[in-house]
């Protein structure tokens, strides 16, 4: 039973901590955006430049 | 910038002999004084001595005295805005965002940072119209812009930012990067606020469950104290951080003599926090943690979903002044060479000529010179479906270049735009407060204080009776009862519903709309012109001498080729179906205004149009027979000595018309068409478009008598929607509960009506009147909720029988429900 008296501070202490990294994940701006990267990831914005490497492999072969 | 870079080093210089606040040399004799520390200051303007004044009147006169120690600059010492407000005075800061009129009057735009809830609005409101010199104010709530007019020769821009700043609020000259930014940070602090008092809530519930679960004495009371100490540690960040918004709202309050609803709710987490931690410190009594967190985050979570449905629907709405590009890629040779040259779109001036490459936005409205092209007008229409465009047709400024490069000659720029004029309806719209909202305002008010009231009668009646449970009561009083329904749902409502309206192409332009448009019992089309697409088309061809159809339209659309009247449009139209082609062109073409063209095909000469004009040509008289008392446009075709044909013309419904009017019709609307043209043309529309004895056509109508049909509809109790084309008809728009007026975007400079159809889809008529319905609807159930729930829960409260903790529980829940069922009409919801 005594070791309550070092896990409830400990468990404050890991809350604290939390805030800590929520305020930072807020404060750079993660939550900022929270659909666009779902759709980015779908989004072939890579295409043109694949397009554009198209001849030099064509010669490759 | 530049004043307060040279101010620090005068300061250096000689602070004595310059300007007391700023060291600037004073200009001659110096007009502005103001008593500091003892003695008269000399001032360089009006701008210094205001701040100074301010500062003295803040009682931090004393700053002055500290000033004067070495590297002491009032840059250092004195608040960011207070240094940023004098420089507003001048002219040349004022320029880009002040409007002048004559004899000193000026308009601004201000943003409001600092917003939390529409008390503040309407005290930034009241304070700003007290000052002397101000003519007009409207504050903004969805936007938190404030429209002001003032008169330069009474007050100064800086005055009136002072006056908001007293207030709590700060206030920026509006500009939308600013703005974008402003706005993140606001979202980011919300959002912590939230994340805070989720986290506090969840460990704060962790050390009280095992208390609740427990029998009395299971739990030494070592631990529960330790439990009891831990809960205080993790409550207080969020008292002072995540509820710092409450106190705030509530001093503001407080501070100019009124109650808000943030009072109470400041009340009861000052009151529950501070039994609390009494009760930890002395080892008895009963702890209020759990609940005073989780009150908190549900409250925070309330007013972080009304913020959220705000932004996107100012979004949907600002969406509209963002879209021009930076810069154009101009082509100042244009015929010779198409060598481009890149100028910033506000260079540009009518004439120019620019190229807009596939996938650009348009910078200024213009003309397309050469190339065809899609244009996605989706910022006017609401639809994403591109619009094909070719050479000699018109773009509007801001729309998207989806398809290939077309050079544009620009015809108008800046404030003449069509998005510029749309951006000015809907901020006026946006400016004026609904009626619904403004009732709100007032109950919310006196709500509060009844609260207060209940409270304190309620710690009185338990006092009284001798029990100790009288604070706790008194809390779960304060606690329970929710003006939700009336101070965050209808403004988020109402901002969802005018995001919905622009996102369909509707365009308020009043603020009154919503309403208005809810209680719509009948609509009444104000001519045939605003069911048709108010383009000719070939109804028939009735040959008059032995040639067939196919040819008299050839011949006829030859003879109009080049012609720029609607007529040949037409013709040349119909001619493109009809199968064949002409051999011969046409020569020697004559164009005689508003009587037709004459021309030679084949060695013959030909005249089309007007019956008189070809009549002259033919030299006999036409068979009577042959023009029947006809509601049709009609031309004539002839050669000398004979009649050819005569083509008739009418005007084609618009493709939705019909749908529109059924769903109008369905939705319990009477429709009335009433139009100037001849009864035998109205009816045919009428008839196309399905429209039957139930609704009511009137032909042959003169502006005096639409005018008296609507009156006397009015007269009849009926709620009046006209659509019209806002222009000619201004009188009977006027006269009509709600004006409509249908967009074709180039003319919405003169329009005047209270709702735009930017699309020219009608369609978007039916839309509408649901969606300003459910907004009614949406408002009327919250208000009727919050009546329901308060009658009920305020009682239970009072007689002891809600535990703060469900007390906490049920406001939130209602503030929650009331903030989502206003949220659901963003996306066509609020039907039920």
């Amino acid at each position: 039973m005594e070791a309550l008296f070092l896990l409830i501070p400990l468990s404050v202490v890991a809350v604290l901590a939390l805030v800590v990294l929520l305020w930072w994940a807020i404060t750079t701006g993660q939550f900022d955006d929270c659909e666009g990267p779902a759709h980015q990831i779908l989004m072939d914005d890579d295409t043109p430049q694949r397009a554009e490497q198209l001849p030099p492999r064509h010669k490759d072969i | 910038m530049n004043t307060h870079a040279m101010s620090a080093s005068a300061l250096e210089a000689d602070v004595a002999a310059g300007c007391f606040h700023c060291g600037l040399p004073l200009g001659g004799a110096s007009r502005f004084t103001v008593f500091v520390n003892g003695a008269e200051r000399d001032m360089c303007c009006a701008g210094c001595a205001a701040v100074a004044e301010t500062i003295v009147a803040a009682g931090l006169a004393d700053y002055y005295r500290h000033r004067s120690a070495p590297g002491n600059r009032p840059e250092d010492s004195m608040p960011q805005w207070m240094r940023d407000l004098e420089s507003f005075d001048l002219e040349a800061v004022q320029h880009s965002f002040v409007q002048r009129g004559d004899a000193g009057a000026r308009r601004a735009e201000l943003l409001l940072e600092g917003v939390n809830c529409p008390a503040c609005v309407w005290l930034v409101e009241q304070r700003l119209k007290r000052l002397p010199g101000v003519n007009e104010v409207s504050v903004n709530y969805a936007t938190q812009r404030v429209r002001i007019g003032w008169s330069d020769a009474e007050l100064r821009l800086s005055s009136i930012l002072r006056t908001v700043a007293n207030v709590g609020l700060r206030a920026h000259p509006f500009d939308a990067a600013h703005r974008t930014a402003l706005r993140q940070k606001d979202k980011r602090r919300r959002l912590f606020e939230l994340a805070l008092a989720a986290l506090g809530m969840m460990q704060v519930m962790m050390y009280a469950v095992p208390v609740y679960l427990s029998d009395a004495g299971d739990i030494a009371p070592e631990f529960e104290q330790l439990m009891r100490w831990a809960s205080l540690i993790l409550t207080l960040p969020v008292v002072l951080v995540s509820a710092r918004s409450f106190f705030f709202g509530a001093w503001r309050d407080l501070a100019h003599r009124r109650i808000g609803m943030d009072v109470p709710i400041a009340l009861a987490i000052a009151g529950a926090f501070v039994a609390s931690v009494w009760a930890t410190v002395a080892g008895r009594g009963e702890v209020y943690f759990d609940s005073l967190t989780m009150f908190v985050f549900l409250l925070l979570g309330a007013r972080y979903l009304e913020a959220e449905s705000r932004a996107r629907a100012v979004a949907a709405i600002e969406r509209l002044s963002h879209p021009l590009p930076a810069a154009a890629a101009c082509v100042p040779r244009y015929p010779d060479s198409k060598e481009t040259r890149t100028m910033a779109t506000a260079a540009l001036v009518p004439g120019n000529m620019v190229l807009v490459d596939s996938g650009s936005a348009i910078p200024a409205d213009g003309t397309i010179m050469e190339g065809t092209s899609e244009v996605n007008e989706a910022l006017l229409s609401g639809e994403a479906r591109p619009v094909p465009k070719r050479a000699g047709d018109t773009v509007v400024g801001g729309t998207l270049n989806v398809g290939s490069p077309l050079f544009v000659r620009i015809s108008r720029v800046g404030a003449d735009t069509v998005l510029s004029h749309i951006v000015r309806l809907a901020d006026r719209a946006l400016g004026e407060k609904p009626r619904f909202a403004q009732m709100a305002d007032r109950i919310a008010g006196s709500f509060s204080l009844a609260v207060l009231i209940l409270a304190a009668i309620t710690a009185l009646a338990w006092l009284s009776a001798g029990s100790e449970l009288w604070f706790r009561n008194a809390i779960s009083v304060l606690v329970v009862t929710c003006p939700c329904a009336l101070s965050l749902a209808t403004p988020a409502a109402l901002a969802a519903a005018t995001g919905r309206l622009s996102g369909i192409g509707l365009l308020a332009t009043r603020g009154h709309v919503l309403e208005t448009f809810a209680r719509i019992t009948d609509v009444v089309f104000d001519k045939t012109g605003t069911l048709t697409q108010n383009e000719m088309r070939v109804a028939r061809v009735v040959p008059l001498g032995n040639l067939r159809a196919e040819t008299i339209l050839l011949l006829a659309a030859e003879l109009e080729l080049g012609s720029g009247h609607p007529l040949a449009r037409a013709l040349t139209g119909a001619a493109n179906d009809a199968p064949g082609m002409l051999a011969v062109r046409a020569t020697m073409l004559m164009h005689s205004a508003g009587e037709g063209v004459e021309g030679e095909i084949n060695g013959e000469r030909l005249r089309i149009g007007t019956a008189t004009f070809v009549g002259a040509l033919v030299g006999k008289p036409l068979a009577q027979s042959a023009i029947p008392e006809h509601s049709h446009s009609q031309v004539l075709l002839g050669q000398s000595g004979e009649w050819l044909a005569r083509i008739d013309l009418d005007d084609a419904p618009r493709p939705d018309a019909r749908a529109a009017l059924d769903a109008l019709r369905a939705a319990g609307a009477r429709i009335h068409v009433l139009s100037g043209d001849v009864p035998a043309a109205v009816h045919a529309i009428a008839r196309e478009l399905g429209i039957n004895e139930a609704d009511n056509v009137q032909a042959r109508a003169t502006p005096q008598r639409k005018l008296e049909y609507v009156e006397a509809l009015q007269r009849k109790g009926c709620v009046v929607a006209m659509v019209g084309d806002g222009i000619n008809d201004a009188p009977v728009l006027a006269k009509a509960a709600l004006s409509i007026a249908m967009g074709g975007g180039t003319d919405l400079a003169r329009a005047n009506a209270d709702m735009v159809l930017l699309s020219g889809r009608l369609t978007a008529l039916a839309d509408g009147l649901g969606v300003a319905r459910a907004t009614r609807r949406v408002i009327g159930q919250n208000i009727a909720w919050a009546i329901g729930y308060n009658a009920i829960a305020v009682p239970l409260a009072m007689m002891g029988w809600i535990s703060p903790w469900v007390a906490a529980l049920g406001m939130s829940a209602s503030s929650l429900l009331v903030v989502g069922n206003a949220a659901r009409l963003h996306r066509g919801g609020g039907k039920g």
